[in-house]
């Protein structure tokens, strides 16, 4: 009989993942800039920067002095000051709302890919209708009635990201619905809720997250966009999308009063994509070539 | 003496993988006369899969092909790239085991059938068409013309492998290499598909290649087998000569392994422990040794090498190579 | 082996009159048509057809994974078709199924360890120390080190090995009935005889009954007291295995044995093998299903369906020209 086959073969069990050769620079240096970032809008109240409403009527438009590292903007307010304040807004509703998203609709996804029939003909259906809504008239009714806010606006995005949530979590369940492992479990009698937690849940989790973190970046672009239009978070607290509209007006003479939110939202969104997609890669299970 | 239609000198294929290099063929030596069949027999993993890409020089790209695969005594690796594609086709053909990835999906059989007779024979539309009904004929398709507007995911796998046959011998190549043809379809399928390739093989007067694992396969159809292990060819000889009088250890293992119909219910299989070695960790000695009833430590440290000291035609590497209990020792 | 042409005991597993058939884009796809058959305490009754036969969905449907259309399933005494939730759930205990697929058949991104052990938490075993032993015995049975397995993932092993882990699970609850639905055919043929011996010393030590299902007939053959062979939907012949190897009375089953590749290079290989393809399930000839390939079909083949009955060798066949008896 052949016993103990992996005595003296540990050899041939591969090893899981060469993990340290596929992290790029790239990577290295997204996780940097996401971690600096976010240390400074978590620490922005101990930070000896000055306040980001301080207005100095003298220095309006100002390039960057040893007073103001990067200059002022139209009302004299310290740009890296509103730079760093922003950010908070930024990151709190791109982190919130997808989440949202994630729990509600990957929820939804799950049971609709595992169970089909009608439930899943109904979620399917509910979810399209959503998507159909058009996305904008919807943040313009929710802060007609409810006023804005930097939790309206996250829970005006995190709603719409739902569809978003269920189709990926519900293509992912149904393509592991039918592998063996999940009848396998249905025979020694799991209950559906041990099969959707145990077996399913796992495998469906790592997908999610990756998608988890391309919608944090497509929040922040989101976001910034209705801060654009006014109907985000209200002034005088910044954020990254009404201060490029602020900007705007200012675009021949300090053109850099748009440019730098324009900038910092343009790395923290391609390092939120670089960190998803790394992750991406990096949890797919199946070792490489043999 | 007729030159052998293929040879291959000391090929070797090594592929980099995050694990270390893997050496998955490892010094073959091959030659094939016109017209005849070799049938190369292993289990997953013993390279034999590699060794056909090798001869037909569909290698990965990151894989590094050393020694010499000489057909019609041209070099094929220093061959440039238009004078390879005007070989495939008219001189070198090939059926792979799962015909729904050798066949495009979104064309349609008849449209694959002409464009191959088209490309490498210079038909015309009309000739192409009716030489496409007359080879789908004869690999045995009923209603010929009707198909050849379907597409392949319209017919049954074994039609697909007769599809996957008709085109490769549309051109009427001098070598056909069939890796694992069968082993896809059912039996009753199998045993249909096998005899189409050796009849075809006999009035084309083609040499053939036929990979396989299951030596029941070769057994009846081919003239000479070739036993591969890890990489490397174990043993080769005259089909007959090599079920009659085998030598090395690994193939009678794996014949012995195999269920036969004609023994009893619950007959306990004599079983090979253990697996394969790690293609990245090749070991010094016969790399069959961890396995073999018979290996001693000379097995494990020094590597036997291909080779046919009793001149009977047959090779083997295998430093205590079976004998028949009636043979007089050498 | 008990002399399996007289069951000493009440069958373990009787299948009545199992119909399985599903809508498949407006048509209904006849999977199992009207199958009865029974399986003894302890014998190993090996199904065996080629591919769209059925016999694989017969099996999912004798564990109720796919509820039968009509027929019923009677195993020690209860009525499977007839039970539901709560009470169906507990029976699978006693019904274990081994795949084709050994690596699908695990959850990729769990241990061995706990692969195995969820058949005992699912039915509440909570002392983990005793779940602990009986995982470990359970895999020293099936020849694995539990010490070096234990935390590994299903993708650092090889097929083989999955497969050893899948019986493992199968059997950590010592159940009475296992259907192993082609358990070797995705493995190398030294590794096939490595995993036949396997389930052969299981069954030994845990007392099993095993239904084989499988489309090399040497491989049922090496296992097997009894053989069922389906063609499309139906049952052709059952017998003792020797008998229904030695002399077939079906011709389907004749052209199986045909067609099997010798290992033998003296044993020419027939030629002429019966034409034609399976029909589709879809769409099924009338009367004998095999009568399209068959070379002794008339006219009554096409007008009645044959049913199964004895022969003089002590099979059971389903032709109207068998070709014995």
């Amino acid at each position: 009989m052949a016993v103990l086959e992996l005595e003296g073969d540990t050899a041939a069990v591969s090893p899981v993942r060469q993990s340290g050769r596929r992290l790029g620079g790239l990577f290295v240096a997204a996780l940097l800039w996401i971690v600096l970032i976010g240390l400074a809008a978590i620490l922005a109240n101990v930070l000896p920067i000055v306040s980001p409403t301080d207005m100095d009527f003298l220095g309006k438009r100002a390039p960057p002095s040893a007073a103001h590292l990067l200059g002022t903007d139209q009302l004299g307010r310290d740009m890296l000051s509103r730079l760093i304040y922003g950010a908070r807004i930024s990151l709190t509703v791109g982190l919130l709302s997808p989440v949202i998203g994630l729990v509600i609709g990957g929820a939804l996804g799950m049971l609709a890919g595992y169970f089909g029939g009608r439930f899943e003909a109904l979620t399917v259906g509910g979810v399209d209708v959503l998507l159909a809504f058009p996305p904008l008239v919807f943040a313009l009714a929710v802060t007609a009635y409810l006023g804005q806010s930097a939790l309206n606006i996250t829970l005006v995005i995190g709603v719409l990201s739902i569809p978003a949530f269920t189709r990926v979590a519900r293509a992912v369940t149904l393509s592991l619905a039918q592998r063996e492992f999940v009848v396998a479990a249905q025979t020694l009698g799991a209950t559906h809720m041990r099969i959707l937690l145990r077996e399913l849940l796992p495998n469906v989790a790592l997908p999610l997250m990756a998608f988890f973190l391309l919608a944090v970046a497509v929040t922040i672009v989101v976001e910034g966009a209705l801060s654009f239009l006014g109907l985000g978070v209200p002034p005088p607290a910044p954020s990254w999308g009404s201060m490029i509209g602020e900007g705007r007006e200012s675009l021949d003479i300090a053109p850099w009063l748009a440019f730098l939110p324009a900038g910092f939202m343009f790395v923290t969104v391609l390092a939120f994509n670089v960190i998803g997609d790394t992750l991406r890669a990096l949890t797919d299970p199946r070792p490489g070539a043999l | 003496m007729t030159r052998a239609l293929l040879s291959l000198e000391d090929v070797s294929v090594e592929l980099p993988t995050p694990r270390g290099t893997l050496r998955a063929v490892d010094n073959v030596d091959l030659s094939l006369m016109p017209g005849r069949t070799l049938g190369i027999v292993g289990e997953s993993g013993c390279g034999k899969t590699m060794l056909s890409r090798a001869i037909l020089q569909l290698l990965p790209k990151r894989a590094k092909l050393s020694g010499r695969v000489r057909f019609g005594g041209r070099d094929l690796a220093a061959l440039p790239a238009e004078s390879l594609r005007r070989l495939r086709g008219p001189e070198l053909a090939v059926v792979f085991q799962d015909p729904m990835t050798s066949l495009n999906p979104v064309l349609t059989i008849g449209t694959q059938l002409i464009e191959t007779l088209q490309a490498h024979l210079g038909m015309d539309g009309a000739a192409a068409a009716r030489r496409s009904v007359d080879l789908l004929a004869a690999v045995g398709i009923p209603a010929p013309a009707q198909r050849l507007r379907q597409y392949p995911h319209q017919l049954s796998g074994g039609m697909r492998q007769r599809v996957a046959i008709a085109i490769a011998l549309s051109c009427e190549p001098k070598l056909l290499v069939a890796d694992e043809p069968t082993t896809a379809l059912d039996v009753t399928v199998q045993a249909q598909i096998l005899d189409l390739l050796a009849r075809e093989q006999r009035r084309r007067q083609m040499a053939m290649i036929l990979i396989t694992h299951d030596l029941g396969v070769v057994a009846g159809r081919t003239d000479e087998v070739a036993v591969m292990y890890a990489g490397r060819i174990v043993e080769r000889a005259p089909t007959a000569q090599l079920f009659a009088r085998m030598r090395m250890p690994y193939t009678e293992a794996l014949l012995a392994a195999i269920p036969k119909l004609d023994s009893p219910p619950h007959t306990a299989l004599p079983a090979i422990a253990g697996r394969p070695p790690d293609p990245t960790r090749p070991l010094p000695g016969c790399s069959f040794s961890p396995r073999c009833r018979y290996a001693d430590d000379h097995c494990r440290h020094a590597k036997p090498m291909l080779a046919d000291p009793e001149r009977s035609g047959g090779l083997y590497a295998c430093w205590h190579p079976l004998t028949l209990p009636a043979a007089v020792g050498p | 082996m008990p002399d399996s042409t007289s069951l000493p005991s009440a069958p373990l597993l009787t299948v009545e009159q199992l119909v399985v058939e599903y809508p498949v884009s407006g048509r209904t796809l006849s999977a199992v048509a009207d199958v009865s058959l029974t399986v003894g305490r302890g014998e190993t009754l090996g199904l065996v057809g080629e591919s769209g036969c059925g016999k694989s969905t017969l099996g999912r449907a004798v564990l109720q994974l796919r509820r039968p259309t009509a027929g019923k399933v009677v195993f020690d005494g209860a009525d499977l078709t007839a039970l539901d939730g709560e009470a169906l759930r507990l029976m699978r205990r006693r019904l274990q199924l081994i795949f084709q697929d050994p690596i699908a058949s695990l959850n990729p991104r769990r241990c061995i360890g706990d692969i195995v052990a969820e058949p005992l938490v699912i039915s509440g075993i909570t002392d983990r120390t005793e779940r602990e032993r009986r995982v470990r015995d359970v895999l020293s049975a099936v020849g694995l080190d539990p010490d070096v397995v234990w935390r590994r993932l299903p993708h650092e092993f090889s097929g083989g090995q999955c497969q050893r882990v899948c019986i493992a699970r199968a059997l950590i609850l010592e159940p009475e009935l296992v259907i192993c639905d082609e358990p070797v055919s995705a493995l190398d043929v030294s590794i096939r005889a490595q995993i036949l011996n396997l389930l052969e010393e299981m069954k030994q030590r845990y007392g099993l009954t095993l239904l084989f299902i499988a489309h090399d007939l040497a491989v049922v053959k090496a296992v097997s007291d009894r053989i069922a062979v389906m063609y499309l939907g139906r049952l052709c012949e059952v017998g003792p295995t020797e008998a229904v190897f030695n002399r077939p009375a079906h011709p389907y089953t004749a052209l199986l044995l045909e067609a099997i590749p010798v290992p033998d290079p003296t044993v020419m290989p027939a030629t002429n093998i019966a034409t034609g393809e399976p029909p589709s399930p879809l769409d099924p000839p009338s009367g004998c299903r095999f009568r399209t390939r068959c070379p002794r079909a008339d006219r009554l083949c096409a007008e009645k369906v044959p049913i199964l009955h004895a022969t003089a060798g002590g099979q059971a066949v389903a032709c109207h020209h068998p070709l014995t008896g």
